[in-house]
């Protein structure tokens, strides 16, 4: 069948070509083409992306298309803000479509916290291309030159005149098929004069969210719709030797499949589903995984090409053996964290479907282009017969970068000539997605008897290379990325490495400091590079009153400790403060968190705090207590009942401090706000008892080692 | 309707009374309320989250009183009133005072937890029309929010509770 070239996705064509009219009706679009990426992957002077549109309709309202998702970062209300922005409208006539593959604009994904450095910034580019469009039309239609008109509340009207006259948007694109490309000289809305973005706003899916109307994947269904079970590995790297569907097939209604790596059964109802799945009989070979207590020689030994956020990384100013040689201060430490899990409260879920010979697939995925493209690949289709939609979604944090769920649903529905829904189980959110990966972490410090600086040799394993840089002024400097291969599955994740190499870092900083004696928020002040970056810090130890430590670290063990650490990573700054509490048990509370953050002008302020706030809660659960428990492959605590995430009881009380810098291109707030916890907590314990810890979690069981 | 080869005897249905009105589910007293809510009723707005009874995301009231829906049988659940995230709201003008509250103090973030929590919160606020903090939190620990937005809940709930002791709609 050929219905492929009825429904030519959006971004296989050029941007002037593309049917917006006969999809919207007539109007205006304000389109900012996209860049690919280049032979490296990356584009032109930034990522690649696939620009923007903004359609102006005769209804004078906005719809506006963008390839990144909302999983629940609350970016969609953001993004509506600075479309609103532009084209003076309010929000309520503002309409977002977000990771649909046929309409949306080509993406590598939403992850590495682009949405406002790229998304927001293509939109407001769009917005402002078809808000410009529409003051010449106004200005044209009242009789007097461009320069004379602004946007107001959803109308062109003469500047300044409080009761002129004035032609609103359905007037002006009535029967219009116009589609204008941006410029460089139309100039977006400077954020200090931004009226809507900017200022507190409701998010724009709060009713459907408090009413459960909201319809996320795993809620949605289709007419003679299957349930999909997919047949996994029972451990880590597993390779299927035999399988025997027939067992499964005696299941009333069922489909079962084996193609390619897929071992799968569809049924009417969940229930028969997993009875079928019983009935596979599979052999494995699985071959030994180390266990968790040798995984650090594991990592050591096994060194492995870098890819992706893996990439090798190294970063050498100066001399760096000499001048640890030389120093008369000199630390060396190792540091480590966990493997833990993303737990989104939805678990992975798809429904696919198929029309003609065209492939519908609806899953909570962080990267719809990317799921194309394997769909595609998967099954033997142009990326034109494939169409990926992002329902709401459950959440991700960077755990929803996976499609073999996508192409196990596509498969099923294939077979079965039904549509086909597969949502995981928690157990198997758990066992059969990814890990943040572990982190081995070697550091050698030097120092002048001062403590002022002079080497820095920073070492990860494994983790990745995000924040391994130092903000601190340091002249010799070795700073390296090993990739290792790994005991389990692990990627992408909140923060990623920017979490363990921080760690290590403020950790380390704070050694030093307490070595020489010296008020660890002084010491970094002194190193610190970026002005930014101390103003943050700054902002926090005033809030929370910090008294300048003389004799730091000299102290006899007290029950409240506090610390401090920063973090400068993917644009944001942040800085954070923690008061714990260590009994004679030795059982630990964290008493108060406060985190301050900057991130250029804030395009949506409460959600910003939101993203902070949740945040500090969830980076505490990796600080604390998270960790995946594993054997030879196997996951060892795959429940909520098994791995501890947080809880209303161990909310301490959070003060987030946000600095808005209008002056400054917006960045993102949904992952460095998280760095700086960790080192914050350790370093307030050892405040409290002498003890340095340098793993994470620091308390899994409630105790301080 | 599939004929499920799983448990139950052909045939056998039950009436559950879910948000003030009869509906007619067939009787396998081995499933889950949750199944029976989702599946059979489509009442999706409750959530599957771990089916273990650890994170909240399932919760309903059965006879005025939150209780998971994934732990419960649905032979368990019939005879006294279900009341589901759906039938909070006698209709979109008039959002229950725990829904308004959790869009004021903006609590919810993916928005997955949602329903169970604000379950969770009007059975508290009936059984305790003013709370402690301490009482908010200990009757909300069997709620996760992955998001972390256990701060904003907190207050959402608070809020709720001083501004108004108006209980769910009697069903």
């Amino acid at each position: 069948m050929s219905s492929a070239s009825s429904h030519r996705p959006f971004d296989l064509m050029e941007p002037t070509e593309r049917p917006y009219f006969d999809l919207l009706g007539t109007g205006l679009v304000g389109v900012v083409p996209g860049q690919r990426p280049g032979p490296d992957g990356w584009g032109r002077g930034g990522p690649p992306h696939g620009g923007a549109w903004v359609h102006v309709g005769e209804d004078g309202r906005a719809r506006a298309f963008i390839g990144k998702v909302d999983v629940g970062q609350g970016t969609r209300t953001a993004l509506c803000l600075v479309v609103a922005e532009e084209l003076s409208l309010p929000l309520s006539a503002v309409e977002l479509t977000m990771g649909d593959t046929d309409v949306c604009p080509w993406d590598m994904g939403t992850f590495g916290s682009r949405s406002m450095p790229d998304a927001a910034q293509h939109l407001r580019s769009a917005g402002a291309t078809a808000g410009a469009a529409l003051r010449a039309l106004g200005a044209k239609r009242l009789g007097v030159g461009p320069d004379r008109v602004e946007l107001s509340n959803g109308s062109v009207v003469v500047r300044g005149a409080d009761s002129g006259p004035s032609v609103p948007y359905r007037d002006l694109v009535r029967g219009l098929r116009k589609v204008e490309l941006a410029s460089p000289a139309v100039v977006p809305v400077a954020p200090s004069s931004w009226k809507q973005a900017g200022h507190p706003t409701t998010e724009v899916t709060a009713e459907e969210i408090v009413t459960g109307a909201r319809r996320y994947t795993s809620d949605l269904r289709l007419p003679g719709m299957l349930h999909g079970k997919i047949l996994f590995p029972p451990s880590y790297g597993a390779r299927l030797v035999k399988v025997d569907l027939a067992g499964a097939r005696t299941v009333p209604g069922v489909t079962a499949i084996h193609e390619g790596e897929v071992v799968a059964v569809a049924a009417p109802d969940l229930l028969s589903a997993r009875l079928a799945l019983s009935k596979i009989r599979a052999e494995w070979e699985s071959p030994p995984q180390p266990d968790e207590k040798e995984v650090v020689e594991f990592l050591r030994n096994h060194p492995a090409e870098g890819e992706d956020f893996w990439d090798v990384m190294h970063h050498s100013t100066g001399d760096v053996a000499s001048a640890l040689g030389q120093a008369p201060i000199s630390l060396r430490a190792t540091f480590t964290s966990a493997y833990i899990a993303h737990v989104p409260l939805e678990t992975r879920a798809v429904l696919a479907s198929w029309e003609g010979g065209r492939l519908t697939v609806r899953v909570g995925t962080q990267t719809p282009f990317r799921a194309r493209d394997a769909l595609a690949d998967a099954l033997s289709l142009s990326p034109s017969d494939v169409r990926v939609i992002v329902p709401p979604t459950g959440s991700g944090f960077g755990g929803k970068h996976t499609t073999d769920l996508a192409i196990a649903a596509a498969r099923l529905s294939k077979a079965s000539g039904r549509p086909v829904r597969i949502t995981y189980s928690r157990e198997e959110e758990f066992v059969h997605a990814y890990f943040r990966p572990m982190a081995v972490i070697d550091l050698d410090a030097g120092a002048e008897k001062d403590g002022t600086l002079t080497a820095w040799q920073f070492h990860v394993l494994n983790a990745g290379s995000a924040a391994a840089r130092t903000p601190y002024r340091v002249a010799n400097q070795k700073i390296d990325n090993q990739p290792t291969d790994s005991p389990l599955p692990q990627a992408s994740y909140r923060a990623l490495a920017a979490t363990a190499n921080n760690f290590a870092r403020e950790s380390m900083i704070d050694e030093l400091a307490a070595r020489v004696g010296e008020d660890p928020v002084a010491y970094r002040l002194r190193h610190l590079e970026d002005d930014r970056l101390a103003t943050v810090l700054r902002a926090v130890t005033e809030r929370a009153a910090w008294v300048p430590r003389d004799h730091y670290g000299a102290r006899p063990p007290a029950p409240t400790g506090q610390g401090v650490a920063v973090g400068l990573e993917k644009g944001g700054r942040v800085a954070t403060f923690a008061e714990v509490r260590v009994d004679e048990q030795r059982r630990l509370e964290v008493r108060r968190l406060v985190t301050g953050y900057e991130c250029g002008a804030i395009v949506h302020p409460s959600n910003l705090r939101s993203q902070v706030e949740g945040g500090t809660v969830m980076a505490l659960g990796g600080a604390l207590f998270e960790a995946v428990h594993f054997d030879n492959g196997r996951i060892l605590n795959p429940r909520l009942s098994e791995y501890r995430v947080p809880r209303f009881h161990d909310l301490p009380p959070i003060e987030v401090i946000l600095l808005d810098r209008p002056d400054l291109p917006s960045q993102g707030g949904g992952e460095t706000p998280l760095i700086g916890v960790a080192p914050a907590v350790a370093n307030a314990i050892f405040d409290a008892t002498g003890t340095r810890l340098r793993s994470l979690p620091l308390a899994p069981d409630g105790l301080v080692p | 309707m599939a004929t499920s080869p799983v448990g139950g005897r052909p045939g056998a249905t039950a009436t559950l009374r879910v948000n003030g009105v009869d509906r007619v589910v067939p009787l396998l007293p081995d499933r889950s309320l949750l199944y029976v809510l989702r599946e059979e009723l489509e009442l999706t707005g409750t959530k599957y989250g771990c089916g273990e009874g650890e994170c909240g995301a399932c919760k309903v009231l059965l006879n005025g009183v939150a209780v998971r829906a994934c732990k419960t049988p649905v032979g368990e659940a019939v005879g006294p009133p279900i009341e589901t995230i759906e039938g909070l709201a006698s209709s979109a003008e008039r959002l229950h005072p725990v829904q308004k509250a959790f869009i004021e103090a903006g609590a919810f973030q993916c928005g997955f937890c949602t329903p169970g929590m604000i379950i969770a919160a009007v059975s508290l606020l009936k059984r305790l029309p003013e709370p402690t903090d301490e009482e908010i939190r200990a009757a909300m620990d069997g709620n996760i929010c992955r998001c972390g937005g256990y701060a904003r809940i907190l207050e959402a709930i608070r809020n709720a509770a001083t501004t108004a002791h108006v209980p769910s709609r009697s069903v």
